[in-house]
């Protein structure tokens, strides 16, 4: 129909080529754009999914992983599942829930020495190392220890025993006579297993485990402690270290951790109302504001 | 079209007439055999704990000893920022070398699960008798192939994995389909109303890669019978990429009788339906054979 010898033929099989090449590369413009944002969108993992031991951050496992389930396999367990296409994160990729089924920290970590790509870190040897995510006691409100019971539950499932989670007691203020055993996680020790969320016996755990980008906060670049560069540099940082004074009446002192007492050799004032320390300032009295 | 004038019966009615129903569906049984043995052998660990294959069609582990990687996920991979492991790498061999030699795009329809659906689409798309539909060119698929590989690099993930239905249905199978059935679903649908072979032979930017992987490869449909060819046009209605006949059934420009074409999958349909032989499987060598 084209006559493309005459030369308005060609012009026009040129325009008709010009204008098929612009539709084709709009069309599938538009594919890689969308695809391209909805990948963007996914690379930030949901606050319940956790990785497997060994996972790269969220931005390079989305391009390390390629979806095969090896680890899936090779879990003894069953704890991973691959994400269905419905799920808010990348199509395809492992991940488990800690309120379901929690890691059970194999010591030989079947699930990265069988991932044929960099997405689970082959050098991960020691699974105490591994940071699949971070516990936080998420609700004061209804820890059972918070409330003065020595539930202790996650205290005792934690596989990093007495290292990931301590229990740091703490005056009881509503009984007044009472210590309240505060679950603790140190993130050092921890490895987001799920363990103590799985465990955590309240209707919705207390003790959650999120991915780490969710549940640690970091300082800024330029803080130092005090007494960590203090200790590093063997001695005070502001010389001369000045020793703090009390201001006390005579044949009193204070000690840190004891609080008032009597100079041995001082003979105390004479008692006027049956409290030793009537007369001191009143910060002072029973060691609280 | 004066095809219609010869005879009217269904595609491949005179290869059955002449060969007998095994005869006329030999490479059709063959490759039904390879697909679906195929998703056995994936399906038996699940189903019935007999780990034979491990993993998917992305990297899966036989036996615990052979290792097959998709090239085209790990290529993402790569162009992502990422390097695969050892064993990754030794399975893409494997599988590069294995395409090499069998023809790329055999992967399509000896492999590849969703296949299974769009030959169904287009079995009852001929069986309801329907015609017409979308046109696009069949080079869209490259477009795609191009666009997937730049979204990698531009993103740093393998963002086609999360939306190809090949590795969805794939990986669906045996670790939880989800929502992939909708997926699969819609490209059923589409290739029964929308488009004739629209997901396979336009679309799949899959099938586009190992095209590419099979230009120079060894297996090819030859015609060394190619005189003997009545103009029946049973090869053409079956063939799930006809453009790839034409050249070598007719000649045209002296084209030897082997089909070059690497859109060619292989299916080995041509050779079925075809009452006068005019086709084998053999090797892409030009030396003349009769």
């Amino acid at each position: 129909m084209i006559d493309t010898k005459s030369p308005s033929g060609k012009g026009s099989a040129r325009r008709q080529f010009i204008v098929d090449s612009a539709r084709m590369a709009c069309g599938v413009g538009m594919f890689g754009l969308g695809l391209g944002l909805y990948a963007r969108h996914a690379t930030a993992l949901p606050p319940a999914a956790l990785r497997p031991p060994g996972a790269l951050p969220e931005e390079d496992f989305s391009g390390a992983c390629i979806r095969c389930g090896m680890c899936v396999r090779d879990c003894p367990y069953d704890i991973l599942q691959l994400a269905k296409p419905e799920e808010p994160m990348s199509t395809g990729t492992p991940y488990y829930v800690a309120r379901q089924v929690p890691c059970e920290m194999c010591e030989d970590i079947p699930c990265v020495k069988a991932c044929p790509t960099g997405a689970l870190d082959h050098s991960l040897t020691d699974i105490t190392k591994s940071k699949m995510g971070l516990a936080v006691l998420v609700d004061h409100e209804t820890c059972l220890n918070y409330l003065g019971l020595r539930c202790d539950i996650c205290y005792r499932v934690c596989p990093v025993v007495d290292k990931a989670i301590t229990l740091e007691p703490q005056t009881n203020e509503r009984t007044g006579r009472h210590t309240l055993f505060i679950p603790t996680v140190h993130s050092d020790h921890c490895t987001g297993c799920g363990k103590c969320e799985k465990a955590c016996p309240t209707e919705i755990a207390s003790i959650k485990v999120f991915p780490l980008y969710m549940a640690k906060g970091q300082l800024s670049s330029h803080y130092r402690l005090g007494w960590e560069e203090k200790e590093k540099a063997g001695g005070s940082l502001v010389a001369p270290e000045v020793e703090h004074r009390y201001n006390l009446p005579e044949g009193l002192r204070y000690e840190h951790g004891k609080g008032l007492s009597a100079e041995p050799s001082a003979v105390l004032p004479a008692p006027t109302s049956g409290n030793p320390a009537s007369g001191l300032p009143k910060a002072l009295h029973g060691d609280t504001l | 079209m004066s095809a219609g004038t010869t005879h009217s019966l269904r595609p491949g009615a005179e290869a059955i007439a002449s060969k007998g129903w095994l005869g006329a569906h030999k490479w059709l049984l063959l490759r039904r055999t390879s697909q679906i043995g195929i998703l056995l052998a994936f399906l038996a660990g699940p189903w019935f704990g007999l780990w034979l294959v491990k993993g998917n069609l992305s990297f899966s582990y036989t036996l615990n000893t052979l290792p097959l990687a998709d090239p085209y996920l790990l290529l993402q991979g790569l162009l992502a920022g990422q390097m695969p492991e050892r064993l990754a790498l030794i399975g893409v061999a494997i599988v590069l070398t294995f395409y090499l030699l069998v023809g790329g795009r055999s992967f399509c329809s000896w492999v590849c699960p969703v296949n299974l659906v769009t030959d169904a689409a287009n079995w009852l798309r001929s069986r309801l008798g329907l015609k017409g539909g979308a046109h696009l060119s069949r080079n869209v698929r490259y477009w795609l192939l191009a666009t997937t590989l730049i979204t990698a690099a531009a993103t740093g993930t393998i963002a086609w994995e999360m939306v190809n239905p090949v590795s969805m249905l794939h990986r669906g199978l045996f670790f939880g389909m989800g929502a992939a059935w909708l997926v699969i679903i819609t490209i059923f649908l589409f290739d029964l109303f929308v488009m004739r072979h629209g997901w396979c032979g336009h679309l799949c930017p899959v099938g586009a890669f190992y095209s590419l992987v099979g230009r120079a490869s060894l297996t090819r449909v030859r015609l060394p019978a190619r005189d003997a060819c009545n103009d029946c046009m049973d090869c053409f209605a079956v063939c799930p990429e006809q453009q790839v006949i034409r050249p070598a059934l007719k000649a045209i420009n002296g084209h030897p009788p082997v089909i070059l074409d690497s859109n060619c999958t292989h299916c080995g349909r041509c050779i079925d339906v075809c009452s006068k032989d005019v086709f084998r499987f053999g090797t892409r060598s030009i030396t003349p054979s009769h």
